[in-house]
């Protein structure tokens, strides 16, 4: 029998499905294809937090130009260094958007560069040292206009 | 499109060990392979897709671009500097072309 009561959980029981999906699949559903990609450059490990910061602006007006900055601490000496960072993005129409390569002749592990976001989503930073040990960070920029237009 | 031209900022002088900052942009239109023209065919990818930065012969920073770095891809990073010398940068274009651009440092 259908009461009222019943109904109405249904209701929100299907309302909170659907939000879930929702969430879970954002319109380019390339989340998926970011984890692949960290998979791909860490070699399968999952990266740990810490010692890589992003830099990225909380609200982008023009996702065509969105400055990022990465930053790892790191000595950068012979034997320990950041040997690369990569960076994805994953509302993107493809995750992957750049990897620098250091050396201990950077100086410093860190790089400054203008990246295009399709809309607002998570920018993630990974990087791997030169011991095979990887960190990684992340941030959520707000996209006012998107940058993949045509 | 006109020829990408390089533009790279390095400080003149520096003491020996030094980490410098170092700031390169070069025009370019990184077409994305996304776009669609007026004719409603998507416009084939053209973009820099390497980028890399030499001192005296050695590798200091280099980059693998995707078509999300934005139009004049600009870079900022840093370089520790053991002694005199040149800096050489080099950008790879999907069809082939390579722009280069040197700039010498002099250390005190």
């Amino acid at each position: 029998m259908m009461t009222r009561r019943r109904l109405l959980a249904g209701t929100a029981t299907l309302t909170a499905m659907a939000g879930v999906a929702i969430l879970a699949r954002p319109a380019w559903a390339t989340v998926e294809a970011t984890d692949a990609a960290i998979g791909a450059f860490t070699g399968g490990k999952t990266p740990e937090p810490g010692k890589i910061t992003l830099t990225a602006p909380e609200i982008a007006e023009n996702g065509n130009s969105v400055p990022v900055t990465v930053e790892v601490d790191s000595p950068m000496t012979d034997g320990d260094y950041v040997a690369s960072v990569t960076i994805l993005a994953d509302g993107n129409p493809n995750p992957e958007v750049a990897t620098f390569h250091f050396t201990p002749l950077s100086g410093t592990a860190a790089a400054t560069t203008r990246i295009r976001l399709a809309k607002t989503q998570n920018v993630v930073a990974i990087a791997k040292m030169s011991d095979g040990s990887t960190f990684s960070d992340r941030k959520e920029v707000k996209v006012t206009i998107g940058g993949c237009g045509g | 499109m006109a020829t990408p031209k390089p533009r790279v900022k390095v400080p003149k002088k520096a003491s020996a060990g030094e980490i410098i900052t170092i700031k390169t942009l070069i025009s370019h239109d990184m077409e994305s392979g996304q776009r669609k023209g007026k004719d409603g065919n998507v416009i084939p990818r053209q973009i820099i897709n390497k980028f890399t930065c030499e001192f005296n012969g050695m590798k200091v920073f280099e980059c693998e671009l995707d078509p999300a770095v934005a139009a004049n891809p600009y870079f900022e990073f840093n370089a520790k500097v053991p002694e005199s010398g040149t800096f050489k940068f080099t950008w790879v274009d999907d069809d082939g072309s390579i722009y280069t651009d040197e700039q010498k440092i002099a250390v005190n």
